[in-house]
């Protein structure tokens, strides 16, 4: 699916540049822990996570993730919307806390990520 | 590229806004390289991790790279507590991390043990309240 329809089925503040809605998302994996992301996640994934630190854009830029979900209506600061940019990963903030976030995404067809 | 490539930084323990500088300009000289991406991600994710440890754990540490045409070699010596039982630290969640580093979303104890997985070679030294030294070898093909 695409971002737009992640962004549609969570209802989402989009903090990203038009174009960037038009990106190809393959799977999904959600977690706080930046480790269990670095070791489960897979290229072109999506991250969804409740945890706004700056370390969690570094993560996904050095993992490979297209894009961040922040759950619980949780608002990044100045510094984590100005790194993201930089690193062109556009982030989406929605209401609903992981487990729904994650389930609404399943549910639509969106596949958590694989790994071996 | 005949020459071996070589880069080393400095890193500050506790220092989190800085975390992933390292690993990225390694990960950009890669890119650089033409090296094939998925290599580049297991150099990324080894180094990241190893970068975080001593930032988590040391006082200091330094991290060092060397590329050559066939392989990168990663090598990280830090100014820390030292790990008493390095085979108990290389167990997927085993973790020592205070409660304040795991808020942080680091201290899952997936560490070290990511750190092998994304190696072809993997080597680890530690001496209690000396320091470790992790040695990482990627191979391109």
């Amino acid at each position: 699916m695409t971002l737009k329809d992640v962004a549609e089925i969570l209802e989402a503040d989009v903090i990203a540049d038009a174009d960037d809605l038009n990106i190809t998302i393959k799977n999904a994996c959600s977690a706080d822990m930046m480790s269990a992301v670095l070791y489960y996640h897979t290229p072109d994934s999506l991250l969804i996570t409740g945890l706004t630190q700056p370390h969690v854009i570094r993560t996904a830029e050095i993992a490979g993730i297209k894009s961040i979900v922040f759950v619980l209506d949780k608002k990044p600061g100045d510094d984590i919307i100005a790194l993201a940019r930089q690193k062109k990963i556009p982030i989406l903030c929605t209401r609903f806390c992981m487990y729904t976030a994650s389930g609404k995404l399943y549910a639509a067809g969106l596949p958590g990520c694989l790994f071996k | 590229m005949d020459e071996t490539i070589e880069g080393s930084f400095q890193i500050i323990g506790g220092n989190f806004a800085n975390a992933g500088e390292a690993s990225m300009q390694l990960k950009s000289k890669l890119v650089e390289l033409g090296i094939d991406e998925a290599i580049i991600r297991r150099a990324a994710i080894a180094t990241f991790e190893a970068e975080m440890n001593v930032i988590i754990y040391a006082a200091a540490g330094r991290l060092q790279y060397y590329i050559t045409p066939h392989e990168v070699t990663i090598k990280i010596d830090d100014m820390g507590p030292g790990i008493e039982n390095i085979e108990l630290a290389m167990q997927e969640g085993y973790s020592t991390a205070p409660d304040w580093v795991r808020e942080m979303g680091w201290g899952a104890g997936m560490g070290l043990p990511n750190m092998k997985k994304n190696s072809d070679e993997f080597k680890i030294d530690s001496v209690v309240g000396e320091g470790t030294t992790v040695k990482m070898i990627i191979h391109f093909s």
